[in-house]
């Protein structure tokens, strides 16, 4: 008798410090977001958003040119990582048996793994070694070899739970097999792929490290792919790490628009996975 | 394309007129599309292959000079042209296996309190914020970790532990703030997400009739959990572990911003140290002698042989204990 009240009172001991677990594992994302609104959100204006920056010392400013700069680095990553991604997703799941899709899964898994750190140092060896100078091209190259795993694997599974009568049924009619692919299977799973690139385009939006020695990062606006570009996680880096008392408000505020784009593409991953037929669960 | 075969193409085999118009592009058609796949999928593979022959190339000028010595010597010095990685890779495992041991008790707690013992309503929800932890950026933890965890941990945590635990040798010494710990402590904020969404994953995978059997012998529920539940799924727990440590391994951003940045090992974990990513991150820009290149692409080299291993052998024990179940690759 005495035992089970032993045995019970352990058990519930344990959810107790389960539950004391959950508490701690929400609470840091709870302080982050909320002092990323307290010290970040006051210093958001107008000016913030359509100003370039001002020599250090000054006050004013803002972050036109980074927020410019991670649009066009990772929409050129988008670019060349999407169509990659998807094509060879779409191998992948059309041919399951080929030795190529083996290869290709476990390569993506391989890439999934590795540190970005380590593939902006590649982007450095290929682009920037070899011309010479920094370039925001190297950085999405960089960013682009990031995505595509994330986006092939999403794309294949999505595509392996397209239904295989209605592949039949298009291939009865007389389609061919890539216009079977293309109009028929692609199109029912499009809002998943739409949803995989999406939280993609989400991760690598605030990858900082292999934009480092790539884009390096620039005072001032530029639309040259080719050249050192401003971004906002560089921004973030830079500003947190400086002297300036303004820089830190600065890197709050950037951090604050960086979390909300990272949380809009999820919104929307989500929103648009929410419109599937087939990959509803 | 199917329909546009021009009249004159389809006179070209008399065997072959009879099969209707529309379709005899498609043999050309699925040539070209199978030939685009095909380009796509083998490009993954192709550029992995890059990856490890640029940074084996790059890193050649230190490996020919330094050769296996450079995990053991602890001389960084790029003035002198003398570099040991051994304080880097001393960093990267301390600092990891101090995340884990943080998270993965919190990881797991949650983890079981979700597919166990949680009310339904709670349990999507919890999974869904803890999971918003792995959407946030690095460097935006960074940032976090310089001005408010940071400053919390040298003025609250940092001399409670020294007080209380200060007989242990990695608890002693000053307290400055960027340290060691305070690198694991964000590292650990940052792997549980990942540690747990995966142990979670192999929990559900667990059939039912494991904690049914346990719980008609009179177990409770926790003993059912602990009887039954975990040593069915241990492989995939062990494999969730080892995928937190891939990541933390190769973790930027956050840690450079942390771990103080010095290329020393010290006893205390108040100390300041380095990781191999931080090494890169900090100095790639700056670098100003080819050899110092070569010994931080050297670095990367082995960052990546080390994470690569880390994470087969994680893929590995994910696999067998959810195969079929698809919990492995899903949550990955």
């Amino acid at each position: 008798m005495n035992r089970r009240a032993i045995r019970r009172l352990a058990s519930n001991l344990m959810v107790g410090l389960m539950v004391l677990a959950v508490v701690l594992a929400v609470l840091p994302l709870f302080f982050i977001l909320l002092h990323l609104v307290l010290k970040g959100a006051s210093s958001l204006s107008w000016d913030f958003f359509t100003k370039m920056p001002v020599p250090a010392g000054e006050t004013g400013g803002g972050v036109a040119n980074a927020i410019v700069g991670t649009l066009i680095i990772v929409g050129t990553a988008s670019l060349i990582g999407v169509p990659v991604g998807v094509g060879a997703g779409i191998y992948c799941a059309e041919y399951p048996h080929s030795r190529l899709t083996w290869l290709s899964r476990f390569v993506a898994d391989v890439m999934n793994g590795t540190p970005s750190i380590v593939v902006g140092v590649f982007a450095w060896t290929w682009i920037v070694a070899r011309q010479k100078h920094f370039s925001a091209l190297a950085g999405s190259v960089a960013l682009a070899l990031l995505m595509v795993p994330m986006v092939m694997r999403t794309t294949e599974e999505m595509i392996k739970l397209v239904p295989n009568s209605l592949r039949e049924a298009a291939l009865a009619l007389g389609y061919p097999r890539w216009r079977t692919s293309l109009s028929v299977v692609v199109p029912t799973t499009l809002p998943g792929i739409v949803t995989g690139t999406l939280l993609a385009v989400a991760r690598i939006a605030g990858e900082t490290a292999p934009l480092l020695f790539t884009a390096l990062g620039s005072q001032y606006l530029s639309f040259r792919i080719n050249q050192p570009m401003a971004a906002l996680p560089l921004t973030v880096f830079t500003y947190a790490t400086g002297p300036y008392e303004e820089w830190h408000r600065f890197a709050w505020a950037a951090a604050l628009v960086l979390i909300l784009v990272v949380l809009l593409l999820g919104v929307g991953a989500r929103l648009a996975i929410g419109r599937s037929s087939v990959a509803n669960g | 394309m199917t329909t546009a075969t021009p009249p004159a193409h389809a006179s070209s085999g008399a065997g072959r007129s009879r099969i209707p118009l529309s379709l005899r592009g498609a043999a050309y058609g699925d040539r070209v599309f199978n030939l685009v796949l095909i380009c796509a999928a083998a490009l993954i593979p192709i550029l992995l292959g890059f990856l490890v022959y640029e940074l084996w190339t790059g890193s050649q000028l230190a490996m020919q000079k330094f050769g296996l010595d450079f995990v053991a010597t602890s001389v960084w010095d790029p003035v002198a042209g003398q570099f040991g990685a051994f304080p880097l890779i001393f960093g990267t495992l301390l600092s990891s296996l101090i995340a884990l041991a943080i998270a993965v008790p919190l990881s797991l707690g949650v983890a079981i309190y979700l597919t166990e013992f949680a009310p339904r309503v709670v349990r999507q929800p919890v999974a869904f914020l803890i999971g918003l932890l792995a959407a946030i950026p690095s460097v935006v933890y960074g940032l976090w970790g310089i001005f408010v965890l940071v400053p919390l941990l040298r003025k609250t945590a940092f001399p409670f532990l020294r007080d209380v635990l200060g007989f242990l040798p990695i608890f002693q010494g000053p307290i400055y703030g960027p340290s060691m710990l305070a690198a694991g402590i964000i590292l650990a904020i940052m792997v549980m997400p990942y540690v747990m969404s995966v142990s979670r994953e192999v929990l559900l995978a667990v059939p039912n009739s494991q904690r049914e059997a346990a719980l008609a012998l009179g177990a409770t529920r926790w003993e059912a959990v602990v009887t039954a539940v975990l040593p069915y799924a241990r492989s995939g727990i062990v494999g969730a572990i080892i995928l937190g440590l891939g990541r933390a391994l190769g973790e930027t951003m956050a840690v450079t911003m942390l771990i103080g940045n010095r290329h020393e090992i010290a006893a205390s974990l108040f100390a300041p140290g380095y990781t191999m990513a931080a090494a890169i991150a900090n100095e790639f820009s700056e670098a100003a002698t080819d050899l110092h290149f070569a010994a931080l692409t050297y670095v990367a080299f082995l960052l990546f042989v080390l994470t690569v291993l880390v994470n087969a052998g994680a893929r590995l024990l994910i696999w067998r204990v959810a195969r079929g179940s698809g919990a492995g690759s899903k949550a990955l």
